[in-house]
């Protein structure tokens, strides 16, 4: 252990709107800390910058999913174990359900925060390509009121996110309207559980009329940030799912992303893990289809 | 009243019943419960915390030491070379390798300085502070650059130590083979990740001198080192073995060093100083599993008898010396396989490379050595185009044959039986039937592989001889019984299985006996806890000690020679109230016929083998190009199965760290410094990745070991690697001969077979 | 509460159903606190980074690390550590079948596999073999290979069940 806690300083807000409003009044000078499953494993390593930590978890504001007709505003602080646990989430939105199931062990899901995995902006995080097919409009707060941010926006480059100093997320929100897709989730890692991917796919695809009709396709790991492939989707919207398209969807995926070398992995690798994916997605949504 | 008893053997009238049931662990209830105290869980009032300042560079020479302003260094003690009260090395069989960095660096993470303040937190901080400016020296990574001698690091030559063993006359057989098959095979870096990590105290006083406790295998191998560090005498120096979470041979050299630096501290601090490495730390600076790389060259006859082969067999011993020599030799040994070789020629030798030292874990050379061998042997059939079971079957070796070393089979071992019994238990044919109609198509390709192998128990050669362990065992004043040994628990089982043993050597209940925690000032040098001899060998000698108590009993008027449990501890209690102590020791004597030469490195290498057939079944996914064991059976012949739940926990967990060897496990060196020391980048199994692992045991008896046992604690390591390999060439169709084989590679394989394929198949010019 | 640079602050939380006060840096990691304030030794620190589960607690009924938790968030929870487990009654049968199954050989990671197993079997009393894996996914072993700590958990199921 590497740090020295005497050298922090920790507040706990009362409400999300004190919260906010420390941000505003100290700009720069408090590193928000939810479930702690990043900041602190920089902190024991001895490598965490901040030294002023603004504590809101269990904010209620902020961790509580509520349940609307047409969306789903799932508060930023809600763990993965909240995630997996919610009946709506699990059968709506089973890419981010089983995106939360990946993410660490038990343990690591009873603290992990959704806010947390988006602020954290790691491009290997597990479920973050499920927020870009699902379209998640991002909820963000200050002092100054709320905005709302479409998710695909909310990257800008490698760990640089849409998301003033002041700002807090306060939640994701998702339309209720995938029930008619089929829906496919891969991640890739060095073993079973408890790893960082190498590769993470979320897909959602329907067919019409024999044609596919709508096709979303994002993935982590394969370049700075999690990207979706609007490239692949547009050749595959409205082609039969025949061996060629398919093929063809896999090249064109491979040639969307930009995978690199680092201690996990290679480039290669990921490319070729890539292509596959999208492959085996494409023709388990052609399966589907046929037993439909 | 101490009684040396000499090598007595141990005659049952009874039936056993205590050895071979599966007592419960004699420690267990206190690890359940979170009673067990472990280094860091002990705490000494006046105790302060100790640091160490390490090399940032692989080699050069220290220029300066600046110590930053903004720390408050009068409130640190700092130790360096120059204070060294005795000698500055860590005492093992050379002494080439510095407590302290006097002027040279010669591996990155070297320590160079060691700091001590009460204040657990403010230590990193100061470690920080501290620059050194190096001149850097040339630097060497690899057995490849050691070997071309560009640049000399360590000796005369960068070679710690060769062996050669000829049997035969090889160079007559090139001349008359079918076939002549040439391997090379490479094994990566190890590390042991007990989930301890490791960790001292060490208090000094004038009049009582040195104590050290810690999280370590062998007490006196730290005494040893202790007392030539701070110059004292045998008795001024005393270790003592804490509960240890996991050791694998981590901890059998590492901890001298540990100890010598918190001792240092604690001399000059004048309190106790603990010190305990974070895991980051911990994977970055201590000891791990020599790379390898094994060259083989064999003469083969059309039928598939092995003529004859030359093995050229290199280790990575990282900068120092250290105990390079023994893992060598035991690599060198193996070399050869469960196999007949008629001639051979093994040439092996450790070279130095400016990474931290390598050193024991698990398999301890073995694993190198057989991961090549029976990687060839596969090779060797696909080249005669018969079987890997078939080209085993003809060549093993058989009672009467001699190994590589003219060690002459005196037990009556069948391979070709235990060969058949592994398949039968693995539904061999069957599966493979199965998958070859399976892998036409589909995502996944799914194969078999077999290692065959042997794992010499005990110290090579003459080694128990030097050894000459001592173990005692006294009558307490309640009427029980309490071993005295070194060996140590770390959960292979030492504690249960030697009371087990004396219990059942005296007749006693499980529970009459008791073992003492090891204190060098306490218990006599049974020998270090290493080489899967704990049973066997220290086993046979805690059931002499325990004769030779029954004996004075006897002697003494007190107790019948047939008699009850009851009967012995009135016996032993009214013996010690009368005396004050009742103690008897047992020394190792070398068994009658055992010969070794160490010169020419032949004759009995080891006292006894255990044998074994591993089969795995894996599947590879051709979406992701990962490897998954869906099934393994493990079969061995141990001798005598002491304690089955333990014996089995054994098995299991050692092949769970084969498979960790063989598909996950890897460290990534960068400038001679492991760049993925933490536990979320160096990765092993979690139980959602361990397979079914089924395992069996066969019993032949050891005339040489306690109740007929063998060694089984390394056993384990020594096929996984090279089932699991064989298996996914057998799925794949693509040779492989480097562990850890991870999906990158597995990948880059495939896609060169696949344009390979492409490149023969397609007409010029098409498409 | 407000804290400044440097200052120790009170934390009042139940630790193994005793109230317990502790004054600390509300940064001290949990693990660090139980095991040096309150001398509760018998969760360990494997790693520091949350992978290895040798600091598995249970805070308000929920698995978790606690070298990834600030005290400072530990604020009036209910926390149970392997002390607590093992003084629970309802955790005999586990404890029985770790030591008939082997599921403990060095026993540093004992703790964390107990804690985690006892959080599996409140939530899952039949819990199937995918669901045991799953549950002490995040607490890893090196010597035992975790075959049997699985079929110590299925067995104290068993037993649990059958009473």
């Amino acid at each position: 252990m590497r740090a020295d806690p005497a050298e922090y300083e920790f507040r706990t807000p009362a409400s999300l709107k004190d919260a906010v409003k420390l941000l505003a009044e100290e700009p720069q000078a408090w590193l928000p800390i939810a479930g702690g499953t990043d900041v602190m494993v920089q902190f024991a390593a001895g490598t965490l910058a901040a030294r002023k930590l603004l504590n809101i978890w269990n904010l209620p504001e902020l961790r509580r999913i509520e349940v609307l007709p047409n969306e789903i505003r799932i508060g930023a602080g809600s763990t993965y174990a909240d995630l997996r646990g919610h009946e709506v989430v699990a059968r709506e939105f089973s890419l981010l359900a089983r995106a939360a199931s990946w993410t660490g062990g038990i343990a690591n899901q009873n603290r992990g925060t959704l806010g947390g995995n988006i602020v954290n902006a790691s491009p290997a995080a597990d479920s973050l390509p499920a927020l870009l097919v699902y379209e998640a409009d991002l909820v963000l707060c200050s002092a100054h009121g709320e905005r709302s941010v479409p998710y695909v926006n909310f990257h800008k480059g490698y760990k640089q996110i849409e998301l003033a100093p002041d700002e807090l997320i306060r939640a994701v929100c998702l339309r209720r309207c995938f029930s008619g897709y089929f829906s496919y989730a891969r991640k890739v890692g060095a073993r079973n559980a408890q790893a960082i991917s190498k590769v993470c796919m979320a897909a959602l695809g329907r067919v019409e009329n024999g044609a596919i009709g709508d096709v979303r396709i994002a993935l982590g790991s394969v370049a700075p940030v999690p990207i979706r492939l609007p490239e692949t989707e547009r050749t595959l919207k409205g082609k039969p799912l025949d061996h060629d398209v398919i093929a063809g969807a896999g090249r064109a995926a491979v040639a969307e992303t930009r995978p690199i070398d680092d201690l996990r992995s290679t480039a290669r690798y990921r490319a070729a893990v890539v292509g596959n994916l999208v492959v085996e997605f494409l023709q388990a949504l052609g399966g589907a289809n046929r037993h439909a | 009243m101490a009684v040396f008893v000499h090598n007595g053997g141990v005659s049952n009238s009874r039936t056993p019943h205590i050895v071979g049931c599966s007592t419960p662990r004699k420690e267990g209830r206190d690890k359940v419960s979170g009673r067990a105290r472990y280094i860091d869980d002990l705490w000494f009032p006046n105790m302060w915390y100790g640091a160490t300042v390490r090399s940032r560079i692989p080699r050069g020479r220290i220029k300066a030491i600046r110590f930053a302003p903004e720390i408050a260094w009068d409130e640190f003690v700092v130790v360096s070379a120059k204070e060294i009260p005795g000698r500055n090395y860590i005492a093992l069989i050379e002494n080439d390798q510095p407590c302290l960095v006097d002027r040279v660096v010669n591996h990155p993470e070297e320590a160079i300085l060691l700091v001590a303040h009460p204040d657990r937190h403010a230590l990193p901080k100061a470690v920080a502070a501290v620059s050194i400016e190096y001149e850097p020296l040339q630097a060497v990574f690899t057995i490849e650059q050691s070997e071309q001698k560009d640049e000399i690091i360590w000796g005369a030559d960068n070679t710690f130590k060769s062996f050669l063993i000829e049997k035969g006359n090889v160079d007559s057989v090139w001349a008359k083979a079918d076939y002549i098959v040439e391997g090379e095979y490479f094994t990566g870096a190890q590390e042991q990740l007990y989930i301890e990590t490791q960790g001292v105290i060490a208090q000094f006083d004038a009049e009582r001198g040195l104590t050290v406790w810690g999280s370590l295998q062998c007490p006196y191998y730290v005494h040893k080192a202790l007392m030539a560090l701070a110059g004292l005498p045998e008795d001024k120096v005393r270790v003592v073995q804490t509960e240890t979470g996991g050791a694998f041979g981590g901890k059998e050299e590492y901890p001298s060093m540990i100890a010598a630096h918190a001792s240092l501290l604690a001399m000059k601090a004048g309190r106790p100083i603990k010190i305990i490495y974070d895991r980051g730390e911990d994977m970055a600076a201590t000891t791990k599993r020599h790379p390898s790389r094994t060259r083989h060259r064999t003469a083969v006859s059309k039928d598939g008898k092995i003529l004859g082969g030359e093995i050229e067999l290199v280790i990575d011993g990282g900068a120092y010396l250290t105990l390079s020599p023994v893992v060598l030799s035991r690599a060198t040994i193996h070399a050869g396989g469960p196999y007949y070789w008629p001639h051979v020629r093994v040439r092996s030798k450790a070279v130095a490379t400016n990474t931290p030292p390598h050193g024991a874990f698990r398999g301890f050379g073995a694993p190198q050595a057989l991961f090549a061998i029976e990687r060839h042997v596969d090779r060797i059939a696909r080249t005669l185009n018969l079987s890997p079971v078939e080209i085993r079957r003809r060549n093993f070796l058989r009672p009467g044959q001699a190994t590589t070393t003219e060690q002459v089979i005196d037990e009556s071992i069948d391979l070709g039986q235990l060969l058949d019994r592994a398949l039968e238990l693995a539904d061999y044919d069957a599966k493979r039937k199965r998958f070859a109609k399976q892998n036409r198509r589909g995502s996944e390709r799914k194969g078999m592989g077999i290692a065959a192998f042997l794992h010499g128990a005990g110290f090579t050669g003459s080694g128990e001889r030097y050894l000459s362990s001592v173990v005692g065992v006294e009558g307490s004043a309640d009427g029980g019984v309490r071993i005295l040994v070194s060996s140590t628990e770390f959960g292979q089982g030492t504690n249960t299985v030697l009371c087990q043993i004396a219990a059942e050597a005296l007749g006693l209940g499980y529970e009459d006996v008791t073992i003492a925690q090891p204190d060098t000032m306490e218990v006599p040098n049974s020998g270090p806890t290493v080489a899967s001899r704990t049973a066997m060998v220290v086993g046979k000698l805690v059931a002499s000690a325990a004769l030779g108590v029954k004996q004075t009993l006897v002697g003494a008027g007190l107790l019948a020679e047939a008699y009850t449990a009851k009967q012995f501890r009135a016996a032993c209690r009214q013996y010690v109230a009368a005396h004050g102590a009742l103690r008897s020791l047992a020394r190792y004597q070398q068994p009658e016929g055992v010969f070794w030469d160490d010169q020419k490195y032949r004759g009995e290498a080891y006292a006894a083998f255990a044998w074994a057939i591993y089969v795995a079944e894996v599947a590879v996914d051709l979406a992701t190009y990962t490897a998954r064991v869906d099934d393994f059976v493990a079969l061995q012949e141990i001798g005598r199965v002491m304690n089955p739940v333990l014996a089995r926990g054994q098995i299991v967990g050692g092949v769970t760290q084969g498979i960790g060897f063989a598909l996950y496990e890897k460290v990534e060196w960068r400038n001679g410094r492991m760049a993925n020391n933490q536990m979320t980048n160096y990765i092993i199994p979690t139980s959602a990745d361990v397979p079914s692992i089924r395992v069996f045991f066969e019993e032949l008896g050891n005339r040489h070991g306690a109740f007929g046992a063998k060694g089984i604690g390394e056993l384990p390591m020594d096929g996984p690697a090279p089932a699991v390999v064989n298996a996914i060439e057998d799925a794949l169709g693509i040779p492989f001969d480097t562990v850890p084989l991870l999906p990158e590679s597995i990948f880059e394989a495939v896609r060169m077979a696949a344009s390979r394929a492409s490149q023969t198949h397609s007409p010029a010019g098409v498409r | 509460m407000t804290t400044n640079r440097g200052a120790k602050c009170e934390i009042s939380f139940l630790v193994n159903g005793e109230r317990r006060i502790v004054r600390v840096y509300p940064m001290e990691r949990l693990l660090d606190v139980l095991r040096r304030e309150l001398s509760l030794t018998g969760t360990k620190e494997g790693c520091g980074e949350g992978e290895c589960g040798a600091c598995s607690v249970l805070i308000d009924g929920r698995l978790v690390d606690s070298c990834l938790i600030p005290v400072g968030q530990a604020e009036g929870a209910e926390i149970t550590t392997i002390e607590g487990v093992a003084a629970n009654p309802r955790s005999s049968a586990l404890s029985a079948a770790f030591l008939e199954c082997g599921g403990a050989q060095c026993g540093i990671c004992t703790p964390g596999m107990m804690v985690a197993a006892f959080h599996l079997l409140d939530h899952k009393p039949t819990p199937t073999m995918d669901d045991i894996r799953e549950g002490l996914s995040g607490n890893l072993c090196r010597c035992t290979g975790y075959l049997q700590i699985l079929e110590a958990v299925v067995e104290a199921a068993r037993r649990t069940t059958a009473r």
